[in-house]
């Protein structure tokens, strides 16, 4: 989602949010409830998020940390599509009436604030740690810029789980790892230093529940707000599986022709 | 489950890059828990952007880089109040500890010959700061967590620790409130280590995450620990006029230059030599009188030029700094200048520890921003605080092993025991209370008064008038109630018990501040404008008195770098 920046002047203008409750241990079923606020300049939906919570209603509760869209808390849905609360300004909200939802695809503990465990279960799945090979004795790996380059885009996922809660199959399939788990996969597997050994991690992944499961819709890629594109990681994942023999033998090739 | 007192060998108190470090080098046979108010992931080192200083001389211009001269522009850096034998400890372990680092997978930024990208940085002779575009500290910190993961280390994630139990001069343990169920339960450990970040929110126009409200610190106060040097706030030249979010010293670094509102690149006029990469007291000092004297923008920022070093390099380095200034402030930096202000950015002072890591409690450890070892002293240098947290994390980590083979377990659970029931009262009488205040009045009178009052620039006048305020806040606290009685995700009720603890820390930065009558690094003093060696080379140590904080001042260990006047 794409936010215009201007100048609209908001100060003084009254915002109504229309939150989504439910506190999973006494509420039958979720409910709306409606807040207004006074905007004051620069204003972000967390800041009006958390004014809601000080000045209006203190069991309002919702996950933040570092207001400046680095830490991944404060995923919600906002006006229907998934984003850091703390990243849009009310000034770029197209009305002043504001839809404020959890992450769907997760169980809700209450309020805006879900169970994120099966998101770091699926994560912890594909073993997201680098595997180099033996130390170098001294110093630093080596590695071309243009390898760390190419893994950028996934390095720069922050696992605030927006694109997991905007995931077609997770909705329909409770055990499919889910985007950013495959993407951050594929940052490893790209890494130049990374020595796994595919075979193992392939076979845990050659499923529908892992790699196959994607629809290749490209909503996570929609929903990040970080502009990673998941669905890249997974393809490229999925083209490394298919041509596996072939890089076997490639590199089997190579090793004899070495010797 | 319910009553039982888990325990624990170590307690790390910390998911940040301090914590998980130490966490990392405690040994599979030791039994561990790591406790964090939010997701390990979600720790403001996360936001670090610039990049760790070693003297690898990766880069053109640094060849002859050694962590000798690392040491000393940090000791300079300092004003000469950091502890010599611990920075140099720090300096010289730097390039093994980032090559550890780089072998455990951070995506440093790459030199033409593929080795570790190094940047300039401020205070330091030779370009050494290595980087991850501008984003190092989201790579470090999920890079260590990977490996905590790949270690199955034990987190308790959303605990706030509210109290440490000491007896007769030795750990006991930790009480903490879980925020989903509320629960307030005991751990017993033989070890803690406190990893709990900086108290930046204290102040208003801070740069820290919203959490950061050194809440670690007050509970180590409380408990008796000495708190040392607390008086010395770094305030960051350029942070985005509006909401303080960080631009990174690496934008000036890169080139970036800061220009006021006559067009005019003011610098030059403070810091002759290295104009921009002065150290941060003086750029900030130098960026707030260009603002008094009435060549500000608004008279309240000042402009950071990049559009010279062109689109493809700000993109290349900066990419971070291009999303924040494009997202908070609605201005693209490869076509304009970026409005920016000083503001609160890191604490210099904290738990008083060695060089070890050890405080004067047996079995208690603190490292990171957090601690005060000292390594910064009076000043900060930037770049050097992502390496305390790992050099000073792995060093805890060995001490601890040691202390846990060599010393017996002489824990007593029935101390424990009778914390909890405190603990447990203290909170019950919170919920009960029914004064008029509201903790949202208290906390922010707090952070106007420590910015206007307890800032870049200080005096008797308004230090004594911070120093009331801070008092009468004090005793306003008696009268906040907490509206909200549910245990349940109570947030009102967690930022009560944090309040406390601000107030706390603010009593301590604002008499320390009164009483050192001197300027040393970022505590500049405009009815003492200079520093003063005989009087104030020394440590400040403040320790928990009912009546508020008693001040000791210790002895700054001198190595081989006799204190000189600083200039750039
Ligand atoms: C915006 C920004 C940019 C920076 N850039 C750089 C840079 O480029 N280079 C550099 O060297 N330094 C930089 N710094 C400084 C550096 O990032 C920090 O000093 C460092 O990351 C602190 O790490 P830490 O592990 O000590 O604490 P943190 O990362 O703050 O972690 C503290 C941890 O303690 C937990 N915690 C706190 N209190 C409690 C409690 N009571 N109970 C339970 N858990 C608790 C928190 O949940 C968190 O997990 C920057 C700082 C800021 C603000």
């Amino acid at each position: 989602m794409h936010h215009k920046k201007e100048n609209i002047d908001i100060e003084e203008k009254v915002f109504s949010f229309k939150i989504f409750r439910f506190d999973k241990r006494k509420d039958q079923g979720p409910y709306f409830e409606c807040f207004n606020v006074k905007a004051k300049k620069g204003m972000t939906v967390l800041e009006a998020l958390l004014k809601i919570q000080e000045d209006q209603d203190p069991s309002l509760v919702f996950r933040y940390s570092c207001r400046g869209a680095v830490c991944g808390s404060c995923a919600m849905i906002i006006n229907g599509h998934p984003n850091l609360a703390c990243r849009i300004q009310l000034a770029n909200l197209p009305s002043p009436e504001v839809l404020i939802e959890p992450l769907p695809n997760f169980e809700i503990i209450k309020d805006l604030i879900v169970d994120m465990e099966p998101f770091w279960k699926a994560y912890r799945m594909v073993e997201p740690w680098l595997m180099p090979g033996e130390r170098e004795k001294q110093g630093e790996h080596l590695v071309t810029e243009k390898n760390r380059a190419q893994i950028d885009q996934f390095v720069n996922c922050i696992l605030c789980a927006c694109c997991y809660g905007a995931c077609p199959v997770v909705s329909r399939d409770e055990d499919y790892l889910g985007p950013a788990a495959l993407a951050k996969l594929f940052r490893f597997i790209r890494d130049s230093r990374d020595k796994r050994n595919w075979e193992d991690t392939f076979k845990r992944l050659d499923n529908e529940h892992g790699a196959w499961g994607c629809d290749t819709v490209f909503r996570c890629v929609d929903a990040c707000p970080k502009q990673v594109r998941p669905t890249d990681g997974i393809e490229a994942l999925r083209r490394r599986m298919v041509l596996r023999p072939f890089i076997r033998q490639a590199a089997h090739e190579a090793k004899s022709e070495s010797k | 489950m319910r009553n039982e007192v888990l325990s624990y060998d170590v307690i790390v108190i910390g998911g940040g890059l301090a914590g998980l470090m130490t966490s990392l080098g405690v040994t599979g046979s030791q039994k561990l828990a790591l406790f964090s108010k939010v997701h390990p992931l979600r720790s403001h080192s996360l936001a670090a952007q610039g990049g760790l200083n070693a003297a690898l001389g990766n880069v053109p211009g640094s060849a002859d880089d050694s962590w000798e001269k690392h040491t000393f522009d940090t000791i300079k850096g300092s004003d000469y109040l950091a502890d010599q034998d611990a920075v140099e400890i720090m300096c010289r372990m730097g390039p093994e500890v980032v090559y550890e680092l780089e072998h455990w997978g951070v995506p440093f930024s790459r030199t033409p010959e593929c080795k570790i990208a190094q940047r300039p940085f401020g205070g330091a002779d030779y370009p050494r700061t290595c980087y991850a575009t501008d984003r190092t500290g989201h790579v470090l910190l999920h890079t260590l967590y990977e490996q905590s993961c790949r270690k199955n280390v034990e987190v308790f994630s959303e605990w706030l620790v509210t109290s440490l139990v000491i007896e007769d001069n030795q750990v006991q343990g930790i009480i903490a409130l879980h925020y989903e169920s509320g629960e307030v339960r005991a751990f017993s450990a033989r070890v803690v280590v406190f990893a709990t970040g900086g108290y930046g929110r204290v102040y208003g126009n801070s740069t820290n995450a919203l959490i950061n409200t050194g809440s670690g610190i007050a509970v180590a106060y409380r408990a008796g620990v000495p708190i040392k040097d607390l008086e010395f706030v770094q305030f960051h030249p350029t942070t985005l006029y509006g909401t303080n979010i960080l631009i990174t010293e690496g934008a000036r670094g890169e080139g970036g230059i800061l220009v006021n509102n006559k067009g005019e690149r003011f610098m030059k006029r403070y810091a002759e030599k290295l104009m921009e990469l002065a150290p941060r007291d003086i750029v900030s000092r130098s960026m707030t009188t260009e603002i008094l004297e009435g060549f500000g923008f608004e008279n309240a920022y000042l402009h950071l030029d990049l559009r010279h070093l062109g689109r493809e390099k700000i993109m290349e380095r900066l990419p971070g700094i291009c999303d924040i200034a494009i997202d908070f402030a609605g201005v693209d930096p490869v076509k304009e200048p970026i409005p920016v202000q000083p503001g609160q950015h890191y604490s210099m002072g904290g738990i008083d520890t060695n060089e070890k890591g050890e405080t004067k409690i047996r079995g208690l450890y603190a490292a990171g921003e957090c601690a005060c070892v000292s390594v910064h002293g009076a000043n900060r240098l930037g770049g050097n605080s992502l390496l305390e947290t790992v050099v000073f994390g792995k060093i805890v980590s060995t001490h601890l092993r040691e202390f846990l083979k060599s010393q017996g377990d002489t824990r007593d659970a029935s101390f424990l025991d009778k914390a909890l029931e405190k603990e447990k009262q203290r909170i019950e009488e919170l919920l009960k209370r029914k004064g008029e205040r509201r903790y949202t009045e208290i906390r922010d009178e707090l952070r106007r008064v420590m910015f206007a009052d307890v800032g870049i620039f200080r005096k008797e006048e308004e230090l004594r008038r911070a120093c009331e305020v801070v008092q009468r806040l004090k005793r306003d606290y008696r009268d906040v109630s907490v509206r909200h009685k549910s245990r349940y995700f109570n947030f009102e009720l967690i930022n009560v018990l944090e309040l406390e603890g601000m107030l706390d820390l603010a009593d301590i930065i604002s008499r320390g501040a009164l009483a050192r009558r001197e300027s040393r690094g970022s505590h500049f003093r405009t009815d003492y404008p200079k520093r003063d060696d005989p009087n104030w080379l020394r440590h400040t140590l403040a320790t928990f008195t009912p009546n508020g904080p008693e001040f000791d001042y210790k002895e700054v260990k001198i190595t081989r770098y006799a204190p000189q006047e600083r200039k750039y």
